[in-house]
């Protein structure tokens, strides 16, 4: 019995293995149509995200109605260009905002807004044609006061709150990974054996195009650092610690066990 | 009577005179109004506190310009193919009695049963298991009585079952339209063309039904649980398939699910056949099915959160936990110093943080077992109070309270001073207290009996 889960453990970018499902024959032919439509299965590819919300204290200019200007965004993990996936995003802010439904159409995928209250906003990221056609959901609180109510509030530094996420799309169409074949905002998975992609179609000029990534973003010195190195060290550790225990309880048990054979009743 | 109780009279008859002087007064006091008093008894004998019927709130008929007088008066019915004639109360209205014939006659309807010909007989009707002078009497007999075959089979000459008798009946008309049809587009809308009478499927049908009225209700509950064994294995079957790769072999633990899967109500394999190799891989088939279709569902979504997707998996990890469990698990991923939810979600930092989770519901299922089994030794050594009647019972309910695992029933006691087994009392029992740590000196001690919220 094959345990899916299991296997990615030993190799993060290890996909399920399978037989190739695309013939090479039609790829080298370059049907774009086809390979829009042609599916690699048991393949995933996934876009490491960030997003939260930037909140300055507009001290001395600060109104009843208007005490912070703040900015809600979302950007790559390592602040690449996230339109190379994301077609649009959709700020959905509270009712109490006018024109509260926010349409962002190009990166940098943020909006910003003052006020005064803290809520939920929801933002829905559209993905291109040749990525997926279903559009996918966040929530974040907003936060604009700080965790320590005590402490003074400053116009200079903001309070920041992000989240870590990872887009993940499974069976992608093979013109989304031959587009994004060696982009940095996307995280290429191992294509199975026997699989290849046509070269990436090169589009507009680079140049011209607007920077959409966000590493030279005015808010940039504030955004955090996600390493999953301390994570990962915290749980190798807390494994070890419990396989260890666990070896310890099962000779504990096949002791007791023993014991308990002398002494059965009749 | 309760009415001389009422009034307070003796209940010795009273000679004559005195009745007739007590009559009035009881009636004055009654107030029957209309109807005599044994019938006013009936109702209760008292007055009713509340009118049953609001007087005021009934619709006044507005009075009638008609003359309305109800007669005694002959009638015949087109019903009838004799002339007999009958009586009934008729409605008169201003004179004039009601016309037109029997109202009930309407209903007198009867079934048009094809009549052949002989010669038709000859040439499209023949049939082996059938004389011409059997069906002959059998379209009599349907024309009699209606086509209720109940009833035809009941009065058939010779013995035939009534599906014997409407396979003919139906094939013989069958036969007649087609055959007197200008052309066969004509009649292929008749109901009796459409859709032919299927002898075997009716027999099939009728013993299946029969059977399935008379089993017994200890037959029903075993079929009740064969087929939802079966639609479990069924069903984790399919997951496992779904996220399976389709050139993988088939994993071994469904191979003897394949049998099951073909089971019929209750008829070819017998019920404890299934049960036993069914219990003994539903556990695992479980988990393992969970996992499965967690990830089936989570392809199907197409895109997703890598949190979304840990939450579901942890949720499936979990799925055979209870509450408690699950609190527990939480609570020794905090004492290790870990995130419940990881602070910055990659792939493998999720595997880890999976697996992590699963092996702390091993280690907490571990802990259980060898509590468990120290107790056990514990009273081995001490010295077993035997079981008391009742003991089994209370221990096994439970015990199936708790579903990680299902003690033994044993019941011990305590001895002050010895060992005491360590208890967990977060769970509150339903009524199962009694808890007595350690019991008081001496040769009465009630033996405790054991309960899962010990382990």
């Amino acid at each position: 019995m094959v345990d899916t889960s299991l296997s990615k453990k030993k190799d993060p970018d290890q996909p399920e293995i399978s037989l190739p499902t695309l013939k090479s024959q039609r790829t080298k032919m370059g049907k774009s149509e086809d390979s829009e439509k042609k599916k690699i299965k048991d393949v995933e590819i996934s876009v490491p995200i960030v997003y939260g919300n930037a909140a300055f204290w507009l001290g001395k200019k600060a109104s009843e109605y208007q005490s912070h200007k703040w900015t809600v965004y979302v950007r790559g993990a390592t602040n690449e260009d996230l339109s190379v996936v994301v077609k649009r995003a959709v700020f959905q802010l509270h009712s109490s905002f006018n024109n509260p439904t926010r349409v962002v159409e190009s990166a940098p995928f943020e909006l910003s807004e003052s006020g005064w209250g803290e809520f939920e906003i929801a933002i829905t990221l559209f993905f291109h044609n040749d990525v997926c056609e279903k559009p996918l959901n966040l929530y974040h609180h907003l936060k604009l006061y700080p965790e320590d109510e005590s402490g003074p509030m400053s116009t200079k530094k903001p309070v920041v709150v992000e989240s870590y996420d990872e887009v993940v799309f499974t069976e992608p169409s093979e013109s989304f990974l031959a587009r994004v074949q060696n982009h940095p905002a996307v995280t290429f998975p191992r294509l199975p054996a026997g699989v290849t992609l046509p070269p990436p179609v090169s589009t507009e000029d680079e140049s011209k195009k607007k920077r959409g990534d966000t590493k030279d973003h005015p808010l940039s010195q504030w955004f955090l650092n996600f390493s999953e190195a301390d994570e990962l060290l915290q749980l190798a550790a807390a494994r070890q610690q419990v396989q260890a225990h666990i070896a310890k309880l099962r000779r504990q048990i096949s002791l007791t066990d023993g014991q308990n054979q002398q002494f059965k009743p009749l | 009577m309760d009415a001389k109780d009422i009034l307070g009279l003796p209940k010795t008859p009273l000679p004559i005179p005195q009745e007739k002087k007590s009559r009035p007064q009881k009636d004055s006091q009654r107030k029957p109004d209309g109807i005599s008093r044994e019938v006013y008894a009936l109702t209760g004998g008292v007055a009713p506190l509340m009118p049953s019927i609001d007087v005021s709130q009934l619709k006044r008929r507005p009075p009638s310009d008609e003359k309305i007088t109800w007669q005694w008066l002959p009638f015949t019915s087109s019903a009838r193919k004799d002339d007999l004639q009958l009586y009934h109360w008729v409605r008169v209205v201003n004179g004039v009695p009601p016309t037109g014939d029997y109202s009930f006659a309407k209903y007198n309807k009867s079934v048009d049963v094809i009549r052949y010909t002989d010669e038709e007989y000859e040439k499209y009707l023949t049939d082996p298991k059938w004389t011409k002078e059997e069906t002959d009497q059998l379209f009599d007999l349907c024309e009699r009585f209606d086509l209720r075959f109940i009833i035809i089979a009941d009065r058939f000459p010779t013995h035939r079952t009534v599906e014997e008798l409407k396979d003919r009946y139906y094939s013989v008309s069958r036969a007649i339209l087609v055959a007197r049809a200008p052309s066969p587009g004509e009649v292929a809308g008749h109901p009796l063309v459409k859709e032919p009478y299927n002898v075997t499927q009716e027999t099939e049908r009728k013993r299946a039904l029969s059977m399935v009225l008379s089993q017994t209700k200890h037959q029903e509950r075993k079929d009740a649980e064969v087929l939802a064994e079966a639609k479990r294995i069924d069903e984790s079957r399919m997951a496992a398939r779904a996220a399976e790769e389709p050139d993988l072999p088939v994993p071994s633990d469904v191979g003897p699910e394949s049998a099951e899967g073909a089971v019929g109500p209750g008829d070819t394999i017998s019920p404890a056949n299934v049960q036993a190799p069914a219990a003994a891989i539903a556990p695992s088939t479980s988990v393992i099915a969970d996992n499965a279709s967690t990830l089936a569902s989570l392809r199907m979504l197409r895109v997703y959160l890598r949190t979304y997707a840990l939450e579901q998996m942890v949720q499936a990890a979990s799925s055979s936990a209870g509450l408690r469990t699950i609190k527990r698990v939480e609570q020794t991923l905090q004492d290790l110093g870990v995130n419940l939810k990881p602070k910055v979600p990659t792939k493998a930092v999720c595997a880890e943080h999976l697996e992590l989770r699963k092996e702390i519901l091993t280690l907490l299922n571990l802990q259980k077992q060898l509590q468990y089994k120290e107790a056990e030794g514990s009273s081995f050594r001490d010295g077993s109070y035997g079981d008391m009647p009742g003991t089994a019972k209370r221990s096994q309910r439970a015990a199936d309270q708790d579903r990680t695992f299902v003690p033994d029933t044993i019941s011990f006691g305590v001895i002050p001073g010895d060992r005491v087994v360590k208890r967990e009392q977060k769970r509150k029992g339903p009524g199962r207290t009694s808890e007595t740590p350690s019991s008081p000196a001496g040769a009465h001690k009630r033996p405790r009996k054991m309960k899962a919220s010990d382990l």
